[in-house]
């Protein structure tokens, strides 16, 4: 990247504790910490391999859905892109399609649920909310219209023993390296591409993008179909892992991703958010889950816990924005992004 | 319980504090197990969710029966009835390394893999209500035989009617398995044992309340002399129930089937239905409870042939298939309906 910054007035270790994904990672430390000492059960040896299965198909989603949200967009038919691949992955091994081909099938249905969100919101210029919201309805219909309320659930035991094996004696689970693998390539894409710049640029002024030599419609296009990919990939995951196609798996699981996302300090309103603070975002809801639940606290509670955390998230850089802006006028070193709030333009490069 | 909610605010001060802060030094350490000594029996309560009165009402029994026997039971559960959320719960029981885990399961196949590996940490597991695969639970208590439950329908309508006369059946969807057996085993019953009663329609309301009371007022209109309706489905007979209740034919064609209390109290009360069948899902939750102490305190194994015994209900005995049946369905009426809150 050759573009020109204004000289930072604030030290470094400021300027890296006070944003919004070192936050998270920070906080998620604290809590795990906090969780080895004081929860019972926490320190044994199942928690990770549990917590990394449990959260490993909304890190998995969460890559894509941070790249569309930080273009200003949203797909709310994640989930059911999920349940429509888990069913198609179990009509079709059912039919005698061995488990790669039918998940390679299955991938490429996701291909066609995203192409056909990212057509009407890239090149119709739908709202993506109602777009989305849309297809949630027909993606679930027709994955429960496919298989009614029965389960598949004949699936071959060494692809089941796949999807929850873990690593030699780590505890973390083989999907782990999937997932590693497309975190790599989602963080290159964002963040060392023309393309990844783009999808910032389209988040902060999509008029002054296209200007600028952005192709926004395909940018967008092109999210929303790695969004359906990888939502699709999750559901093969998903099938394999609980040994089961059902219409209604992973029902709901969007929002947990959005919260995740939102979390990690991506803002919803696009423009702004990296990849290590969702998947920080990610792991920290899990681990306040997980730990919650060895202390047989109410799932309610539980859920009233995180919604605090991710309003207080959501308010904290205009919390943030508020501090720096007094510590700005005390501290007169130069003009400069330090009078920017974090959370807002061009820091988030 | 307090002491767990004060735990949960000490947790919550301290995440809140971080993410707003970024200075985490919450509470001093309250952790630590205050939870007695390992040989007590420690059971855990798994409904398909929570805030659901059914699962309410059993977990009321399963409490009662744990402080009878002395054994701690903590019920947890997802708040959508779905098996991922399921998951998390069993793995979260075997970390705790509970004696037993009474779960009623949302896929039979789905949570296997996670009930065998709490099992292979030495948890013992029984299904209540909805049962898994046989070979991932070690004891199934089952709250209804498919044939007690075709007959307690055959028997209520055959009194209710005094033994004679038409009789129409609602069910639900035309391809739902459970019902479908049912209505063959009832076909069975009343022909070898009620010859003066006329089946004389099937019809579909497909657990939908509004089709169930279209259909219930287009039988009325095409059998005039049908004495009796059978719904062997909550849906169906809480919607006829609404039916009835508003025509003419109220208290004239009689209604049984399978329905839930606080559905259909009102209709017991108005003296549109006499009496309707459906197991105690309090007794249900008692003697799994029971089941789990006596598999976790090494009593029974779970074999078929096994005996123990349950408090109230009294002893039981381990069928072939690696079951207990809770005993014959439960018959709601006007008397004792209002103990009952589900």
């Amino acid at each position: 990247m050759s573009r020109e910054y204004a000289p930072y007035s604030q030290p470094l270790w400021r300027r890296l504790l006070l944003t919004r994904e070192w936050a998270v990672i920070a906080l998620l430390a604290v809590v795990v910490l906090y969780s080895l000492a004081n929860v019972r059960n926490f320190d044994g040896p199942l928690t990770l391999t549990f917590l990394l299965l449990d959260t490993a198909p909304i890190l998995l989603i969460a890559l894509p859905m941070t790249l569309v949200i930080v273009t200003g967009e949203i797909d709310l038919s994640v989930a059911s892109i999920v349940g429509l691949s888990s069913v198609l992955l179990g009509v079709l091994h059912e039919a005698g399609l061995s488990i790669p081909v039918a998940g390679l099938l299955a991938i490429l249905a996701g291909v066609a649920c995203g192409a056909f969100n990212g057509f009407l919101v890239a090149y119709v210029g739908l709202p993506s909310l109602a777009v989305t919201i849309g297809t949630l309805a027909l993606f679930r219909g027709l994955a429960v219209g496919l298989l009614g309320t029965k389960a598949i659930t004949d699936f071959p035991d060494s692809w089941k023993d796949l999807a929850t094996a873990t690593i030699g004696d780590t505890g973390v689970p083989v999907v782990m390296i999937l997932f590693v693998v497309l975190a790599l390539l989602f963080t290159l894409l964002l963040q060392f591409t023309t393309f990844g710049r783009g999808i910032y640029d389209t988040g902060l002024n999509p008029e002054a993008a296209h200007f600028t030599g952005v192709n926004v419609e395909r940018t967008k296009f092109i999210l929303f179909v790695l969004s359906g990919a990888v939502s699709a990939l999750a559901g093969v995951y998903y099938t394999l892992r609980f040994g089961s196609a059902r219409g209604d798996n992973a029902v709901g699981l969007e929002l947990q991703v959005i919260a995740a996302v939102l979390l990690g300090g991506v803002s919803i309103f696009g423009g702004r958010g990296k990849l290590h603070g969702v998947i920080a975002g990610v792991l920290l809801i899990g681990v306040i889950s997980s730990a919650l639940r060895l202390e047989s606290v109410q799932v309610s509670y539980t859920n009233v816990i995180i919604g605090l955390l991710l309003v207080a998230s959501v308010m904290s850089p205009s919390v943030l924005a508020w501090v720096s802006g007094k510590t700005a006028r005390r501290n007169k070193r130069g003009p400069g992004p330090q009078s920017a709030p974090v959370g807002v333009g061009t820091q988030g490069r | 319980m307090k002491f767990h909610s004060k735990r949960t605010t000490a947790f919550a001060a301290l995440v809140l504090s971080g993410a707003m802060a970024l200075t985490g030094c919450g509470g001093d350490a309250e952790g630590g197990g205050d939870n007695g000594g390992s040989e007590d029996v420690s059971i855990t309560m798994l409904p398909k969710n929570l805030g659901n009165p059914y699962f309410d009402t059993s977990t009321a029994g399963a409490k009662a029966a744990a402080e009878e026997i002395g054994a701690t039971l903590e019920e947890v559960g997802p708040q959508e009835a779905t098996a991922d959320a399921q998951v998390q719960y069993i793995n979260t029981a075997a970390q705790q390394g509970v004696s037993a885990l009474i779960v009623s399961a949302n896929d039979p196949t789905a949570i296997c893999d996670a009930l065998n590996q709490a099992r292979d940490a030495g948890t013992k597991v029984v299904t209540f209500d909805s049962d898994t695969e046989p070979d991932c639970r070690d004891l199934f208590v089952n709250q209804a035989t498919a044939e007690g439950i075709a007959k307690v329908q055959v028997d209520l309508i055959a009194e209710q009617i005094g033994d004679s006369g038409e009789i129409a059946i609602l069910s639900a969807s035309a391809n739902a398995t459970n019902q479908n057996a049912w209505i063959e085993m009832m076909k069975q019953d009343l022909e070898a044992n009620h010859p003066d009663i006329e089946l004389v329609d099937v019809v579909y309301g497909d657990d939908d309340d509004q089709t169930s009371f279209d259909k219930t007022a287009a039988l009325l209109q095409s059998h005039p002399n049908l004495k009796g309706i059978v719904s062997p489905t909550t849906v169906g007979i809480a919607a006829a129930a609404r039916y009835l209740s508003d025509s003419e034919f109220k208290g004239k064609v009689a209604l049984t089937g399978l329905g839930t209390p606080n559905q259909m109290r009102e209709y017991v009360k108005n003296g549109t239905v006499e009496a309707f069948a459906l197991w105690n899902p309090e007794d249900l939750g008692y003697l799994a409870t029971y089941a789990a102490n006596a598999l976790a305190t090494g009593e029974i194994e779970g074999n078929p042939g096994d005996t123990f015994e349950a408090g109230k209900l009294g002893e039981y005995t381990v069928e072939d298939d690696n079951s207990v049946l809770l005993g014959e369905p439960f018959v709601f009426n006007a008397e004792n309906i209002d103990d009952f809150d589900f």
